[in-house]
């Protein structure tokens, strides 16, 4: 056992020592190979953590929002709805919601607007996300004074700043009170945005969807599942596009690897003739030739996913924050979570450790299996 | 003591170009002496070392190799000889590596590499520690005073210098007996007499040493104990110069 593992030592100090000789032609090939799983790790980690983002934002969403629609577009809805919506069966809350997007002509930046439901707060107070903090730099107690649709001021004291790195949607987030959203956005009484609703039984979902429909013709139940599955088919259409540049990437990758890897020049041939004539086994010269292989895969491996952490989760992902997000401006820099699924890591390994220690081995067998006399020969 | 008993090694067997390199081969080689074959080129000295040397197998006859069989992790029916032709390839290896040393004709030695992890390269698969085998390479560079080249590259070496760190390798597993092929080809006759001078020593030390050579400056020096000439693959004289 203990022989075993020497054997192995050995062998691996002599590997290291034997890519040391090519430097440029092995550090150039482990670049290259970091970079790749670089950005595949990288553009990994950041379509889970934002999955996973909107999944906990829809956590907290309702099982069903009821939207009315005027000649195709969103409009109002009377808030009499409410009570009519609340008297079928299973249904247990019905909701009104007041929410909309006020653009910040001072630094160009959406934020989203929704009227609390806590009539106890004062008029004036709001409660904004981060995002919104740090644009305008504001603290709690500060004045925030939003334009009115007649450009008008309306002013607001800053009561809650929800913490920074809770999640994407909440960093834009102005939460008002229903007087001054009104007064904000000129909205005629008895209207709401839409109408959250809350059902006992999520089976019953669609049997409520269904008779809400049939009860108001104009209008569009959307169940909490649609969204979310809306959200997931988002981010895998982006992830998608990003993964085929990538893949392609790793496609011309791997024929260059494996192009350096399997073409077997003359001198490390001669070499392991030499290794089989001094009394290297062929299991031993494979062994060896294995070792190449993992070092620089499993370097490539290791470090690239340890910097697709970095960039991703410290960094917030400046590499694809264009391709993925499309969220408002506010988000500059903005932190995810880190979330890491071993799953899809593991599928990582397998798709660039495995195949590239193979192609390093697989030439050598040939000549590692050649009579150690040839050797002598030379 | 090497036994070989009506050895012969054919290329090409049962086809047109058939050609018998070593042909019916009996002869003993007697342990911690040199033993020099000598022979014009083309009459089977190499294929003849290859299979004493456990690196290539005869095509008929047997070889047994007499007192080695202590180092070895088996035993063939309790005799002290070992019959190598029969053996499976690992057992082979393994008589290979604790058995023989080998000193080529080019010295065969690994560019890029150090001298000192030229020296050591015999050893690595064998699991022992490498503190160990690595103090026996130092030794043994400092026994044949290229100690200050360790850490150099070997292209880097002159031609004396190459031959004395392939001589080095070829110790570094305590081999019994050092097996030589044309090892002086390439060296001036100063570099040639300096190797007979260490041969004479590795034999003083209790090795037994094999080679094959057609340089006067081998088979006549005065410190070889039997001379084989060899033609066609055959034995015409064997005689001891002692
Ligand atoms: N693999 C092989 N296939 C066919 N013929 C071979 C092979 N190896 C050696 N021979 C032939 O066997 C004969 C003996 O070769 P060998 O190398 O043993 O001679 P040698 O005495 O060492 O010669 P030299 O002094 O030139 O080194 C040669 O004629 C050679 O061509
Ligand atoms: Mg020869």
């Amino acid at each position: 056992m203990k022989r075993a593992i020497e054997r192995h030592l050995n062998i691996l100090e002599f590997t290291l020592a034997s890519l040391l000789r090519r430097k440029a032609k092995n550090f150039s090939l482990l670049a290259m190979y970091l970079m790749v799983v670089f950005m595949l790790a990288s553009l990994q980690f950041f379509v889970t953590a934002l999955k996973r983002e909107a999944a906990i934002i829809l956590d907290d969403a309702p099982d069903m929002v009821v939207q009315r629609l005027t000649a195709g577009r969103q409009d109002l809805v009377p808030t009499g709805h409410a009570a009519e919506i609340a008297r079928i069966r299973g249904v247990t809350a019905v909701r009104p919601r007041l929410w909309g997007y006020y653009y910040d002509a001072l630094n160009g930046a959406n934020y989203t607007v929704m009227a609390g439901d806590d009539t106890s707060a004062k008029t004036e107070s709001a409660s904004i996300g981060s995002g919104v903090a740090k644009a305008r730099n504001l603290a709690v107690g500060d004045l925030l004074p939003l334009i009115g649709y007649d450009k008008a001021p309306v002013m607001v004291e800053i009561g809650t700043i929800f913490p920074s790195g809770s999640d994407l949607i909440a960093a834009d987030l102005i939460i008002i009170s229903p007087a001054n959203f009104q007064r904000l956005f000129n909205l005629p009484g008895g209207q709401a945005t839409d109408l959250a609703v809350t059902v006992r039984n999520p089976k019953e979902l669609a049997t409520v969807a269904a008779k809400i429909a049939e009860l108001f013709p104009g209008s569009r139940p959307i169940l909490k599942s649609e969204i979310q599955r809306t959200y997931q088919s988002v981010f895998d259409w982006r992830g998608g596009m990003t993964l085929m540049i990538l893949a392609s990437a790793l496609l011309s990758f791997i024929i260059f690897a494996w192009d350096k890897a399997t073409g077997l020049s003359a001198e490390e041939r001669k070499e392991i003739g030499i290794l089989k004539s001094i009394g290297w086994e062929t299991s031993d010269v494979l062994l060896l030739k294995f070792w190449e292989g993992i070092v620089i895969s499993l370097t490539a491996f290791l470090l690239g996913t340890i910097l697709a952490y970095g960039h991703v989760f410290f960094l917030s992902a400046p590499l694809f924050v264009q391709a993925l997000k499309g969220w408002s401006v506010i988000y500059p820099r903005f932190q995810l979570v880190p979330v890491v699924d071993a799953y899809q890591l593991a599928v990582l390994f397998f798709l660039t450790v495995v195949p590239y220690t193979t192609a390093t081995i697989i030439p050598c067998w040939r000549a590692a299996t050649t009579d150690p006399d040839a050797a002598m020969r030379y | 003591m090497i036994e070989l008993s009506n050895l012969t090694k054919s290329f090409n067997s049962g086809q047109p170009n058939q050609f018998t390199a070593v042909d019916n081969v009996t002869l003993a080689i007697n342990p911690q002496q040199i033993t020099v074959l000598k022979g014009p080129s083309g009459s089977g000295k190499t294929s003849l070392l290859s299979m004493i040397g456990c690196m290539a197998r005869p095509t008929s006859g047997r070889i047994f190799l007499r007192g080695v069989a202590a180092a070895l992790p088996f035993r063939q029916d309790g005799a002290d000889a070992v019959e190598i032709t029969s053996l499976p390839e690992r057992f082979l290896n393994e008589i290979r590596r604790s058995t023989f040393g080998f000193i080529f004709q080019q010295f065969n030695l690994v560019k890029g590499i150090s001298v000192l992890e030229n020296v050591m390269l015999p050893a690595y698969p064998t699991g022992e520690g490498r503190a160990e085998f690595r103090a026996r390479a130092v030794s043994l560079l400092e026994q044949f005073s290229i100690a200050r080249l360790a850490s150099q590259r070997v292209e880097l070496l002159s031609g004396g210098e190459l031959q004395r760190v392939a001589i080095a390798r070829a110790l570094i597993n305590n081999p019994s007996i050092i097996i030589a092929d044309e090892p002086t080809a390439h060296l001036d006759s100063k570099l040639s007499h300096e190797f007979m001078e260490i041969v004479g020593r590795l034999k003083g030390e209790g090795k037994s040493v094999l080679i094959a050579s057609h340089d006067p400056i081998v088979f006549d020096s005065p410190l070889i104990d039997t001379l084989v000439e060899m033609r066609d693959g055959a034995i015409v004289a064997s005689r001891s110069c002692r």
